[in-house]
C-alpha cells in the first residue's frame, strides 16, 4: 500500500513535467505581449522593447524556459508580470476563496445529489425517477452563468436573501462568510448534482438487481436500511469514483462562478492572467491545478480500498 | 475545595474576557460601522501600482488617490498650482523656479522635500512622451533649497506647465526621492505618495481588491475643487474599490445598495436602474473619448493619400458613434483631431470626412489603383466599445467595394499584431479603431497617434510639414500664434490623412443617492465625495 502510494506520488513529476513544457510552448507561441499592455497605448515601440527586455521576454524561448524550470526546481513560481509580486503569494491571497467555494460546493451537490439518485433508483420508472432524471439533465444541460444568474435574480435582486456579489472572508465571521457561498455554491453545485445524481442512480439501480439485495428484502428489512447499510455501501466506488471526478471539474467551473460572482479566487485569477498574458502567473496556476488533479485521483483510488475491502494495490 | 474555588475563579474570569471581548467587538464592529465607506467597481483590475511604468488608466486613477502633484488642470483645463505654492520664470523664459506649499509631507510622515519632486520628475521625463519633449529642452534641474527647485532651459518653450500639470498618463506624480530614483524600466515596489489617501498594501488583492484610507496628515488647498486642482478634500474614510468583471451583477449590486457606485457601467445595462430613484446616472468626463481610424501607410492601397482619403469619404460618423453609445446626446460627430470643445479645436481641411458620400469614396479608392485585394481589419471582439467599430469598418469598406477580412482576436493580440510592418497578407494590417481620451489627445504634443515619420504610432505616417509645425508648435509662446499653428497642422493631418477621427463620446458613471459632490473629470476623484 505504502509502496503504491509513493509510486504514484513520484509518478506524478513527469506528469508535471509535461504539463510545465506543454503549457509553456503553448503560452510563449499564442500571439499576445504583455509588454504593450504594460507600456501602454502611448508608448513608443522602442519603450515597449525596453519593457521587454527589462521582464527578459526578448530572450530566445529555450533560455525562457530554462529560467523558469531552474527558479521551479526550487520551489519558486516566478514573479507576476503586471503586479511584480511572487506568484506564490498570488496563489495565497486568492487560495481560501477557492478553496471555501470548492468544499462548500462540494457539500451541496453530495448531500442533494446521492440523496435524489437513491430515491430515483429506489423508485424507477415512476414519476418521481422521471422527475428527479429531467431536472438532472436540465441542470447539466444549463451553462454556469444561466444558472447563475437565475439565481441571483431570484434570491438576491427580488427576495434578497443573499447578496448578490462578493466573498467574506472566514475571519471576518462564519455567518457572513456561508452567506457569500450559497448563491456560488448552488450555481456551480447544480451542474455537478446532476451528473452525480444520475451515476448513483445507474449504480444503485445495479446493486437493487443482485441476489443479495432481493434476500435482504425477503428477510423484512425497511427501505432505510435496505439502501443505505446494504445497497448504498456496495454502490460507493462509482459514485465516489465521480465525485472525485466532478470535485476535479469544479476546478474549471470556478473560473466562471467566480467570475460572476466576484470571488477573488484562482479562478480569477487565471482568467485576468490569460487576457493580459501574465505567463508566470497562467504557468504557476495550471501547474498547481494539474498536481491538485493528479493528487486526487490519487485519493480517490485509496478510497476504493477503504471502500471495498477486496480491492488491494 | 480549593479545586472549587480555583475552578469558579476561573469560569468567573473566563466570563470576564469573554465579556470583555464580546463588547469589544460589539464596540469595535459600531466603530467600523460608522465609518463611512465608498465601495465602488472601478474602470478595470488594477495590478500594477506605478504610474509612471504603465500608462494604464487604472494605475493613473489609483495614483490620484495616493500622490499629489505639482500643478493639476482646472475644469478650463488651465493648469493651477496644486503642490506648488508659487513660481517664478525669469525675463528671459529661460528658468523656472517653484516654491513647494508649507506642510507637505508623505505617507510615512516625512516631509515633502524639492529633491524628491526633481528625482520624479526626471523618472517621469524619461517615459512619458510630453515629458520626453519637454526634456529636450531641458538644461538643468536641481533643487535650490528644502523647498525649492529650479528648472533651466536651452531654449523658451510654451508647454512647461502644460507638461507639468497634464492630467493623461503618465502624469508627474511626485514620489519620495528613494522611490523615483527606481529604473523607469522597473516597477516600484513601495506605495507611498503625499495625495489625499493612504494605499493599504495588506489589503491589496491584485487585480481584484484595493482599498485606501483617508490621510489625516493631508493639508488641501484652500481654493475649491476643480477638475484635478484645488482642494483635495476627504470627506470619507475609506475608499473599498473591488473589480467586477461581470457587469450584470455589477448593476444589480448597485441598484440593491451592496455598491455606492461604478466608474464605468454596462451603457445597455443602465436601463435596467435607470428608473431606480436610489441610482443617479451620468456623464462624468466633461470632454470623453475620441474614436478614430488607424491606418497603416506602409502597405497598398493605402500607401497612397488618394485611397486614404477615398476612406474619408466613405465614412459616416455617427454610424460607428450609434454602434458603440445608445444614447444620442452623449455623443457628436467631430472632425478635429485635436477633439471638439478643448482649447485646440480646429475643424479645417475637414471637407470630405464631413461630406459622406460612398459613391465617390467607391471611385477615389479604384483611381487609387485598388486591385481588389483583401483588407485587413483588426477586430478586438473583447473589447465592447471597439469590436462594434471594426464591424462598422467593415460594412464601411464593403460599401466602398472593397474585399474584407475582419479578423476577430483579443486585445491582447491586437496590441502585438499592430506592431508589425509586415504585409497585410502575413501577419500585417491594414485598419484597425481604437481611442483615446480628449485629455490624452487635446495638443499636438500630447497627440501620440497622429505623431508622424521618427516618432510615428502605429500605421507609421510620415508628412515632414506636420513634424516642422509640432515643433514650431512646441516652441511658440503666444497663444494666437499658436492657435494659427493648430489650424495648419489640423489642415495638414486632414490632406494626408494621418489617421481619421470617428467623433467623440462620454462614458457615464452610476452612483447611489448617498453620495454627492462628484467632481467632474476625466478620472474619478474621491475627494470632495460626501456619503449621507
Amino acid at each position: 500500500m505504502y509502496g503504491y502510494v509513493a509510486r504514484r506520488i513520484l509518478a506524478t513529476l513527469p506528469v508535471l513535467g509535461i504539463v510545465a513544457v506543454v503549457v509553456f510552448a503553448i503560452l510563449h507561441l499564442s500571439p499576445g505581449d504583455p509588454a504593450a499592455l504594460i507600456a501602454g497605448d502611448q508608448a513608443t515601440p522602442q519603450q515597449i522593447a525596453e519593457v521587454r527586455n527589462k521582464l527578459g521576454l526578448d530572450r530566445p524561448l529555450y533560455q525562457q524556459f530554462a529560467v523558469w524550470l531552474s527558479s521551479l526546481a526550487s520551489g519558486d513560481l516566478g514573479v507576476s508580470i503586471f503586479s511584480n509580486q511572487p506568484v506564490t503569494r498570488l496563489l495565497a491571497q486568492r487560495m481560501e476563496p477557492t478553496i471555501s467555494l470548492t468544499i462548500t460546493t462540494t457539500i451541496v451537490m453530495v448531500l442533494l445529489a446521492v440523496p435524489i439518485g437513491v430515491i430515483a433508483a429506489w423508485r424507477a420508472d415512476t414519476w418521481i425517477d422521471h422527475a428527479v432524471m429531467s431536472l438532472a439533465v436540465l441542470g447539466f444541460s444549463l451553462p454556469i452563468f444561466v444558472v447563475a444568474y437565475l439565481l441571483i435574480y431570484g434570491l438576491a435582486m427580488t427576495w434578497d436573501v443573499f447578496p448578490v456579489q462578493g466573498y467574506t472572508p472566514l475571519r471576518e465571521g462564519i455567518g457572513a462568510w456561508a452567506n457569500h457561498l450559497v448563491l456560488p455554491s448552488l450555481t456551480l453545485g447544480l451542474s455537478f448534482m446532476a451528473l452525480i445524481a444520475r451515476i448513483t442512480r445507474a449504480s444503485m439501480l445495479e446493486v437493487l438487481s443482485q441476489d443479495y439485495i432481493r434476500t435482504a428484502r425477503s428477510k423484512g428489512l425497511g427501505p432505510r436500511q435496505l439502501l443505505i447499510d446494504h445497497a448504498l455501501a456496495n454502490a460507493a466506488v462509482p459514485i465516489v469514483t465521480i465525485i472525485g471526478v466532478g470535485v476535479a471539474l469544479l476546478l474549471g467551473g470556478v473560473v466562471v462562478t467566480e467570475s460572476v460572482f466576484a470571488i477573488p479566487g484562482i479562478g480569477r485569477l487565471v482568467v485576468d492572467a490569460i487576457l493580459t498574458r501574465d505567463y508566470p502567473v497562467i504557468q504557476g496556476v495550471l501547474l498547481i491545478f494539474s498536481g491538485v488533479y493528479v493528487l486526487l485521483n490519487l485519493m480517490i483510488d485509496l478510497l476504493y480500498v477503504v471502500l471495498d475491502p477486496r480491492i488491494r494495490y | 475545595m480549593h479545586w472549587g474555588g480555583s475552578y469558579f475563579a476561573t469560569r468567573h474570569w473566563r466570563i470576564a474576557v469573554l465579556a470583555a471581548a464580546g463588547l469589544a467587538a460589539i464596540t469595535g464592529g459600531a466603530a467600523e460601522a460608522q465609518k463611512k465607506v465608498i465601495r465602488s467597481v472601478p474602470i478595470g483590475s488594477l495590478k500594477i501600482v506605478d504610474p509612471i511604468w504603465t500608462t494604464a488608466y487604472i494605475t493613473r486613477n489609483h495614483a490620484y488617490m495616493v500622490w499629489d502633484t505639482l500643478f493639476a488642470l482646472d475644469a478650463n483645463n488651465v493648469p493651477q498650482p496644486q503642490m506648488v505654492d508659487s513660481w517664478t520664470v525669469s525675463d528671459d523664459k529661460l528658468t523656472y523656479t517653484f516654491k513647494l506649499r508649507n506642510g507637505l509631507k508623505w505617507h510615512d510622515d516625512a516631509p515633502v522635500r524639492a529633491a524628491d519632486c526633481v528625482a520624479s520628475l526626471k523618472r517621469w521625463a524619461a517615459k512619458d512622451g510630453m515629458g520626453r519633449a519637454l526634456w529636450e529642452f531641458v538644461a538643468s534641474i536641481e533643487a535650490v533649497d528644502a523647498a525649492s527647485f529650479k528648472l533651466a532651459l536651452k531654449q523658451p518653450v510654451g508647454f512647461v506647465l502644460d507638461a507639468l500639470g497634464k492630467i493623461d498618463s503618465n502624469v508627474p506624480f511626485m514620489m519620495p526621492e528613494r522611490i523615483a530614483n527606481t529604473d523607469p524600466n522597473t516597477q516600484i515596489t513601495e506605495v507611498i505618495g503625499s495625495g489625499p489617501f493612504r494605499f493599504i498594501k495588506e489589503e491589496f488583492v491584485p487585480g481584484s481588491k484595493v482599498v485606501y484610507e483617508k490621510f489625516e496628515g493631508y493639508v488641501p488647498r484652500q481654493e475649491p475643487a476643480s477638475q484635478a486642482a484645488g482642494g483635495k478634500v476627504v470627506k470619507v474614510d475609506r475608499v473599498e474599490s473591488t473589480y467586477l468583471p461581470d457587469a450584470a451583477v455589477a448593476t444589480g449590486a448597485l441598484a440593491k445598495g451592496e455598491l455606492d457606485l461604478l466608474e464605468s457601467p454596462s451603457d445597455d445595462l443602465m436601463r435596467t436602474v435607470e428608473k431606480n430613484p436610489n441610482v443617479v446616472i451620468e456623464p462624468n468626463d466633461p470632454l470623453g473619448y475620441q474614436l478614430f481610424l488607424v491606418i497603416n501607410h506602409l502597405h497598398p492601397p493605402f500607401d497612397k493619400k488618394e485611397a486614404r482619403q477615398a476612406l474619408m469619404w466613405g465614412i459616416k460618423q455617427t454610424d460607428y458613434l450609434a454602434a458603440i453609445i445608445s444614447d444620442p446626446k452623449r455623443y457628436q460627430a467631430c472632425v478635429a483631431v485635436f477633439g471638439c470643445g478643448g482649447t485646440n479645436e480646429s475643424r479645417l481641411g475637414a471637407e470630405a470626412l464631413s461630406g459622406f458620400d460612398p459613391a465617390k469614396a467607391k471611385a477615389m479608392l479604384t483611381v487609387a489603383g485598388y486591385d481588389g485585394r483583401s483588407l485587413v481589419v483588426m477586430d478586438p471582439a473583447d473589447n465592447t466599445i471597439l469590436h462594434p467599430a471594426a464591424l462598422v469598418t467593415a460594412q464601411m469598406l464593403r460599401r466602398m467595394g472593397a474585399t474584407v477580412d475582419l479578423q476577430a482576436m483579443d486585445w491582447s493580440t491586437l496590441t502585438q499584431r499592430r506592431a508589425s510592418k509586415d504585409p497585410p497578407g502575413q501577419v500585417g494590417w491594414n485598419l484597425f479603431v481604437t481611442n483615446a481620451t480628449l485629455t490624452g489627445i487635446g495638443n499636438p504634443l500630447l497627440h501620440t497617434y497622429i505623431k508622424n515619420c521618427e516618432q510615428a504610432w502605429y500605421g507609421w505616417p510620415c508628412d515632414k510639414k506636420i513634424v516642422d509645425l509640432t515643433r514650431q508648435w512646441a516652441l511658440e509662446t503666444d497663444s494666437a500664434k499658436r492657435k494659427a499653428i493648430t489650424d495648419q497642422l489640423q489642415q495638414a493631418h486632414m490632406e494626408n490623412v494621418s489617421y481619421i477621427p470617428l467623433g467623440q463620446y462620454r462614458s457615464i458613471i452610476a452612483y447611489r443617492k448617498e453620495l454627492t459632490g462628484l467632481i467632474r473629470a476625466p478620472s474619478l476623484f474621491y475627494w470632495n465625495i460626501e456619503k449621507r
